[in-house]
């Protein structure tokens, strides 16, 4: 049974070649998409194009191939921008990933605006590269910084989160969806509380655009990362969104070309949004990469893919909690978690767990998931985390269980 | 081999009943270092006899059982051996003691920390004790 209510997922893994090959003679089940995604053939079609038929240097030369580079990177970032509702062209940058946009955002807002003594408040939910960014920040301005907790169903604590935004924190980043948990934030009106205790909002979107629609407007959200390669996208691509107003108020992040007006020996003018940004040769094939990536999910659909993850994780959660030895860590019910699902199999530790479903061909991730904190506020050392994606089926928990089946018999639990 | 190969009863009994678990107090060689990636974590201490021998050796530590097992073992092969001898040791000797031929980019790691721990620590107590006698 491949056919979901939502999606038509024989027909999509019939766009991904990756997912006909073998793992240790078994077929593959991939389930490791929190981590990475696989790429359907638009979007490697795309890459190879760009270098086939269109390859130069955008925004220098004058010459045909150069103007067609310019004219596909700038329809790429129009293209990206439409899909998480950006009006303007100017508040899309392109960086090498969310990682990256998060530091650009340190150095460009956060060293210029962060004093000593302002508070920076985070969520212990976040992925490493949203905290470890601003405790060097933090550090390096004499700032404190306060993770917001979770409550024991795995959701953040907003009673905590709106206590805090009384203290009128400088600059407040949060995830919208837990890589870990699952959980989905009310990004929407963690903004809109932040918004009126006078902090600028850093929203961690990496587990989020590539799964449900976003909208920037809707979320009146300061700043927006996301990263190419977690929704079918290359890796090495990843956007940062900035209210215009923001990144006005910015100072460039790396220096070099592209990213200038005018050098004179006695200094530089910056350019104009978004290549003040930008410094140096782009990464086209990636931003036209992203755009193909973009477009094959708007054939299918946001609204679906997020109903499909979500039919997919209500039956994972149901097949689990059947199970014996199981525990899932994050909120119960499918409607409040994206499409991830971590947990424990008895006392086996997480790799063990990982190297045996590895040899039935699925592949999941273990261990502390770049998110430490949590892992260890949660009591545990490490998870396992089966993560779903558009090219999933009920087949595919199907056969996690029946591979934790016989971790169980390999342990003897 | 596979490697799940490697989850035969002997590793499973060592990671369940590790032997020569636990801390040695006093001991002459204390070093721990720990997996990033895994989230594994191993400290060995010993105590070195006047021969400069292994005269005793306890781990203590969490993580899978692959690193579990193998600090466990490698605490036994060491018991009783010259110092001299840790430096000899290489990732061969760990797969034949663990009775696998490989395991695997991703996992071999787990089972090199405790040698790994073992090594910095014995390396360190051999230096300092050269520095001593360098000094005197």
């Amino acid at each position: 049974m491949l056919k979901s209510q939502s999606l038509e997922v024989e027909r999509i893994r019939a766009d991904f070649p990756i997912l006909k090959r073998r793992v240790h003679g078994k077929k593959l089940v991939y389930l490791d998409n929190a981590a990475t995604t696989q790429k359907p053939r638009s979007v490697i079609k795309a890459i190879s194009d760009y270098y086939m038929k269109h390859n130069a240097n955008p925004h220098r030369g004058v010459h045909q191939l150069s103007i067609e580079a310019t004219e596909a990177f700038d329809e790429s970032r129009r293209r990206i921008g439409r899909f998480i509702g950006a009006t303007a062209f100017e508040e899309v940058i392109f960086t090498r990933g969310a990682t990256e946009s998060l530091n650009l955002v340190r150095f460009g807002w956060g060293v210029p605006h962060v004093k000593e003594g302002d508070l920076i408040v985070l969520t212990i939910m976040e992925h490493h590269s949203n905290i470890v960014p601003w405790q060097l920040l933090a550090a390096e301005k004499g700032a404190r910084i306060e993770f917001v907790r979770i409550t024991e169903d795995g959701k953040l604590d907003e009673e905590q989160f709106e206590e805090l935004m009384s203290e009128s924190p400088a600059l407040v980043a949060f995830t919208q969806c837990s890589n870990v948990l699952g959980t989905i934030n009310d990004v929407s009106k963690l903004c809109s509380l932040a918004k009126r205790s006078g902090a600028t909002t850093v929203v961690d979107a990496a587990q989020s655009v590539p799964h449900m629609p976003v909208d920037v407007q809707k979320m009146d959200c300061d700043f927006l990362v996301f990263s190419g390669h977690k929704m079918l996208g290359p890796m090495g691509i990843g956007i940062l969104y900035g209210r215009r107003s923001k990144l006005q108020e910015m100072q460039p992040f790396q220096s070099g070309g592209d990213m200038i007006k005018e050098v004179h020996t006695s200094g530089a003018r910056w350019n104009d949004l978004p290549y003040k940004f930008e410094a140096g040769t782009q990464n086209v094939e990636g931003a036209l990469g992203l755009s193909a990536a973009i477009d094959y999910l708007d054939s299918l659909g946001m609204d679906k893919v997020r109903q499909h993850e979500e039919d997919l994780t209500a039956y994972a959660l149901e097949r689990m909690e059947g199970a014996p030895g199981i525990t899932v860590y994050g909120p119960k019910k499918a409607s409040e978690r994206g499409g991830v699902v971590s947990f424990n199999l008895g006392d086996i530790h997480p790799h063990d767990i990982a190297s045996i479903l590895d040899e039935e061909g699925v592949a999941v991730r273990s261990g502390h998931h770049c998110a430490q904190p949590l892992i260890e506020s949660l009591g545990i050392a490490a998870a396992t985390r089966a993560s779903f994606y558009v090219y999933n089926s009920r087949e595919d928990v199907d056969a996690l269980m029946s591979a934790l089946a016989k971790a169980r018999r390999i342990f003897c639990i | 081999m596979s490697s799940s190969d490697i989850y035969r009863e002997l590793i499973l009994d060592y990671y369940r009943n590790p032997r020569n678990f636990g801390k040695l107090d006093p001991h002459d060689i204390e070093s721990r270092d720990s997996n990033p990636l895994c989230g594994d974590e191993i400290e060995i201490q010993i105590k070195v006899s006047a021969d400069n021998k292994i005269e005793d050796i306890r781990f203590y530590g969490k993580g899978c059982a692959i690193s579990q097992a193998s600090a466990s073992m490698l605490t036994e092969l060491a018991k009783g051996k010259p110092l001299e001898w840790v430096k000899e040791l290489s990732k061969q000797d760990i797969l034949k003691m663990l009775g696998t031929s490989d395991l695997g980019p991703a996992r071999i790691k787990c089972a090199l920390l405790s040698m790994k721990v073992l090594k910095v620590g014995v390396y360190g107590y051999l230096g300092a004790n050269l520095e001593d006698s360098v000094n005197h």
